[in-house]
């Protein structure tokens, strides 16, 4: 049998548990039984991995200009690479981002916080990594919301970022805080990450890609589960 | 190593970022099947508001309805169910080439927890030691409050090779009927995925 391309087990040491009660939705919601150990078939090392216009539509990498006039708000850049664990980057692959708008609003029907909503902002995007696995937005820094998990719950400033990479196995959903904002000590969802790890979600401003009269600049970049260089035999 | 990016909650609001209209029905993708277009202010639907563009393909049509649901038993309105599966004839087409099949698909939870996908039967995939596998279709589960993608696993409970899969056996006798897919009529299957609690869905490591 072919040597099969594996892919690096989830690391404990960064991935946060299912089951994190100071994250109260988790309570009812984690699987209580053990996960059951598979092996990586054929199901799991593939993935889709190109054809996105035709599933999902053309690109949108420009969040401020998806309507009549530019959203309020900070304008920033977002941008980075997708690499794996051995920093081979993942090209091709599809990179979606959700947000709130500058004041802390989603343009969604279940967010009934009374903050204003912005018609010339929605929030979401997707691009496609390039052959050096990169990827970028335009779009406004997003505000902190109340969302009553506790007594003055807020969420910190953050970019939901959603990834396939090259396989069923490396699909990843997470999420981009920005530096020094003071509500990320206190968020529960972000100390359900390792504390080692946790820095990891945190952008980095960057002067140098900062664009002169347009936008700040902030780096993310994205580490996926790597391959295994092990061929398997059974 | 110790390298990874952590994962976190979808959270609540994905619906206009994710789901895009057809997602869910991998055999034409017309419609809007899979997106929850009541939850998106008109205007603001901006990923693919054309509408799918997938083609029709070879297979054996089915459509498989299920409800997703917490600890408790009550539906989860706001979750997402993502579908990978190889093609009728058991390939895996990661870009589908020209007009082929993509068996990818992604459906929101409606406010009853439900979903639908239409897609084909998939065909049967090797698997460890060159054995084939019993048809099925990988599923990723996401939602507010689940810090990381469940992952687990379709099989159909008509389909004479689940039986003998090699993946289902690693899975205890007394829970792998929680991965199979009922049939319900002519190319209709159920399969409701249950998070916490007895009857729990097998999720697994990969």
């Amino acid at each position: 049998m072919p040597a099969a391309t594996e892919f690096n087990p989830e690391d404990p040491t960064a991935q946060p548990p299912l089951l994190a009660p100071d994250y109260r939705s988790t309570t009812k919601r984690a699987p209580s039984r053990p996960l059951v150990r598979i092996p990586q078939t054929l199901t799991e090392t593939t993935g889709p991995a190109g054809g996105w216009d035709r599933l999902m539509g053309p690109a949108v990498q420009d969040l401020t200009r998806q309507h009549r006039g530019e959203p309020l708000g900070q304008r920033i850049v977002v941008s980075g690479r997708v690499l794996d664990e051995d920093d081979r980057p993942v090209a091709g692959t599809v990179v979606e981002v959700w947000q709130a708008n500058a004041a802390g609003r989603y343009i969604h029907a279940a967010d009934q916080w009374n903050a204003p909503l912005d018609p010339n902002f929605t929030g979401a995007g997707r691009v496609v990594t390039d052959a050096q696995g990169r990827y970028r937005f335009v779009t406004i820094r997003p505000g902190a919301y109340p969302w009553g998990n506790h007594r003055n719950a807020w969420r910190p400033e953050h970019i939901h970022f959603s990834l396939m990479g090259p396989a069923f196995a490396t699909r990843l959903v997470t999420q981009m805080y920005f530096p020094g904002d003071p509500l990320i000590a206190l968020d529960p969802i972000a100390n359900t990450v390792p504390a080692a790890a946790r820095d990891r979600l945190v952008s980095r401003f960057d002067i140098d890609t900062t664009e002169e009269f347009f936008a700040l600049s902030y780096v993310f970049d994205i580490v996926l589960r790597g391959r295994r260089a092990t061929p398997r035999e059974e | 190593m110790g390298r990874q990016t952590p994962s976190q909650t979808v959270g609540p609001y994905f619906h206009y970022g994710l789901t895009w209209k057809g997602g869910a029905d991998l055999t034409g993708g017309a419609g809007d099947l899979g997106a929850r277009m009541d939850l998106i202010p008109p205007g603001h639907y901006v990923l693919n508001p054309g509408g799918g563009v997938r083609r029709p393909v070879r297979g054996e049509p089915v459509e498989i309805a299920g409800v997703v649901r917490d600890g408790d038993g009550q539906p989860v309105p706001d979750a997402m169910v993502e579908i990978w599966q190889a093609d009728a004839d058991g390939r895996y087409a990661p870009d589908g080439g020209p007009g082929g099949f993509i068996g990818f698909g992604r459906s929101a939870t409606g406010k009853d927890g439900g979903f639908i996908f239409r897609t084909v039967k998939p065909g049967r995939v090797p698997g460890p030691g060159g054995r084939l596998q019993a048809p099925h279709v990988a599923i990723g589960v996401f939602g507010r409050g689940l810090l990381r993608r469940l992952a687990t696993r379709l099989y159909f409970a008509d389909d004479p090779a689940t039986a003998g899969d090699p993946i289902l056996a690693l899975v205890p006798a007394d829970r792998r009927t929680t991965l199979l897919a009922r049939p319900e009529g002519p190319g209709r299957y159920r399969f409701d995925i249950l998070l916490q609690g007895p009857g729990e869905t097998v999720f697994f490591d990969l």
